[in-house]
């Protein structure tokens, strides 16, 4: 009896709890409305869309109108000839693009830490951080022009040192399209990837400085034991964010930088999805090509996030 | 005796010390120089390409200064209307664009940032699972056709109007930048969350404010993907679209044809393509240096998410 009643002034408090708290925070809820919004249209929407995949897609009938169709159109991708070009040359653009890309910002970083000079240091960082502003569509027709093979200033310099042959496209050859990808990436992008290691650094306690001289330590030495440790977890932390994004190449600057002779090798999994589900109209299909490439991205995250759980007690999540 | 005996190894110790970090300062100093030639040299001569006679820059001949003084490139430019309706457009879609992103993310930043709002554990959950997650491209292509923004310019302005990485930015800012005992005093003078956003965090927050900006014009104004996928429309397109057009895809003389034609059309293109590039990059880096300053406070806030 007297439980039941315990149970039973329970019961309504718990009710006017959430009403209560939505009476005192009703400001907050109209300023984060908006964004919730936002966020369920159009990140949650396309996500319910991607029953697309399992579907058969049929115009009258919308999204969500025609018939399962299972794994059908996974099994067509899985079966088809592009899907091992397509899943090869997504890898191998994400894996030089990382192996490349990664270390370059942290060097960067670490002479630029080491600057003595304000203005100079103030100078060069101006200047590698200029190029991530440029847009891919200006920094793809920068390519065209330094690279022409004949009238590019790069390629002609290249040919004159012997680099390259005389007769190389680096437009057009294949071999060419991962090298130029790749550097023009570090271009763009290696000064911005190192403010966050400059930031880091900065943050290092003068004091292991010091202490690391009284030990006797040389300048390298102090590089060695006092900043790479200190910049570790953020190495890490980036490492993971990269190694889940693998899959995800730039659809922009890929798609720019494609042509009719490079597409053997330039064909990645975000252009195919384009080229065959938006331009050829198989919405199915597409979605189904998408959703693979989301799942193996998603799973290479998850993996890099337990793996540096239990090795370095780091994770994302 | 002693004493003498302890200074000699010393000095050599020193000696030592001060060879590795005169081969430190080489090495840094190549590194640093390497770059900065190495970034800057390219941009530097596309600049000075713009203002050259376009034969000469074709003949390798223009490396360190502007040759053969010519504004053909920039007259041209100024004469086509695709290019600036372009323009027109990018501006428009940048500056309404970034005003929506800064009204949705700066007020949802400050109840995420609000630790007693209950929601909000599961509420920053779904949001940043969508960083990771999403229904790709052709999901997202139906949805924009469904809810009838398709061929429609609003969806230049709409398209990620919250991005849920500088939504984290941004709250990490009024958490730790922001005193609590300002919001204590705040509330006990009878201070409402509105007036509290507006008059103390607001003023507070110049610094991430400056930072998420920035990266929202720079996304506006060189966002390609977008008008690709969603403009069909010539009228709307935005200047990225016109520059592909016009850098990529040759089509500097359109409709002309022949090949005396198309030399021409080569050459006229080579006039105006280094101008076209400089015009079309000039805005982002005029606001450049002026947030250049707040770049490493905005990594490092962002650096320190939860």
């Amino acid at each position: 009896m007297k439980q039941a009643k315990t149970a039973a002034v329970g019961m309504p408090k718990k009710k006017v709890r959430p009403l209560k708290a939505l009476a005192r925070d009703w400001q907050l809820w109209v300023m984060i409305i908006p964004a919730i919004v936002y966020i369920a249209i159009f990140c949650y929407g396309p996500m319910y869309g991607l029953q697309l995949a399992f579907r058969d897609y049929d115009f009258s009938k919308g999204i969500t109108g025609g018939d399962w169709a299972g794994f059908k159109y996974f099994i067509q991708y899985f079966e088809s000839p592009m899907f091992w070009p397509t899943i090869r040359n997504t890898f191998v653009i994400a894996f030089f693009s990382l192996i490349c890309g990664f270390p370059i910002p942290i060097i960067l970083a670490l002479a630029i830490n080491a600057i003595k000079g304000p203005a100079w240091k103030r100078t060069v960082q101006t200047v590698v951080y200029l190029p991530y502003f440029i847009s891919t569509v200006v920094l793809v027709a920068m390519l065209q022009i330094l690279l022409s093979p004949t009238t590019g200033l790069v390629s002609n310099a290249l040919k004159a040192i012997g680099l390259i042959g005389a007769d190389a496209n680096l437009l057009g050859d294949p071999w060419a399209f991962v090298p130029v990808y790749v550097i023009s990436g570090i271009w763009q992008s290696a000064g911005w990837n190192s403010i966050i290691f400059i930031a880091a650094l900065a943050g290092v306690d003068g004091q292991l400085y010091d202490a690391c001289k009284v030990d006797g330590a040389n300048r390298w030495q102090q590089v060695w034991h006092v900043e790479l440790p200190a910049i570790l977890p953020t190495i890490i932390i980036l490492l993971i964010m990269n190694m889940g994004g693998i899959l995800n190449v730039g659809f922009e600057k890929t798609f720019l930088m494609q042509n009719s002779l490079n597409k053997g090798v330039s064909e990645v999994i975000t252009t195919y999805v384009y080229n065959v589900g938006l331009k050829s109209v198989q919405f199915s299909f597409g979605s189904a090509v998408g959703l693979f490439n989301t799942v193996v991205n998603f799973a290479f995250l998850m993996l890099a996030n337990q793996i540096s759980k239990r090795a370095a007690n780091i994770s994302l999540m | 005796m002693s004493t003498k005996v302890a200074k000699v190894p010393k000095a050599n110790k020193i000696h030592e010390r001060s060879a590795s970090d005169v081969s430190f300062r080489i090495v840094v100093g190549i590194i640093t120089i390497f770059s900065f030639v190495v970034v800057l040299y390219p941009l530097y001569f596309i600049v000075i390409a713009s203002f050259s006679d376009s034969t000469l820059v074709n003949r390798g001949e223009v490396l360190f200064y502007p040759k053969g003084i010519s504004l053909y490139g920039y007259e041209q430019i100024f004469t086509r209307p695709d290019i600036w309706r372009g323009y027109l457009n990018t501006v428009i879609y940048s500056f309404c664009g970034t005003a929506l992103n800064l009204a949705v993310t700066l007020p949802a930043a400050y109840t995420l940032s609000r630790r007693n709002f209950p929601a909000r554990g599961i509420i920053m959950k779904l949001f940043v699972f969508t960083m990771y997650f999403n229904g790709g491209l052709i999901p997202t292509y139906m949805l924009i056709n469904e809810v009838g923004l398709l061929n429609n310019p609003l969806i230049m302005i709409i398209i990620g109007a919250v991005n849920v990485y500088n939504l984290i930015i941004t709250r990490t800012f009024f958490e730790n930048s922001i005193p609590e005992d300002l919001y204590e005093a705040a509330t006990l003078d009878g201070c409402s969350h509105f007036r509290y956003f507006f008059t103390i965090v607001i003023p507070l927050s110049k610094a991430v404010t400056a930072v998420i900006m920035l990266y929202y014009l720079v996304g506006h104004w060189n966002d390609f993907f977008n008008a690709l996928l969603y403009l069909n429309s010539d009228a709307y397109q935005p200047l990225q679209i016109i520059l592909r057009n016009l850098l990529l895809l040759n089509q500097a003389m359109a409709g002309s044809s022949g090949a005396g034609a198309s030399a021409y059309a080569q050459q006229y293109a080579d006039q105006i393509k280094f101008g076209v590039i400089i015009v079309s990059t000039l805005p982002v880096l005029c606001v450049y240096p002026f947030i250049q300053k707040y770049f490493e406070k905005g990594v490092m806030i962002g650096a320190v998410k939860g």
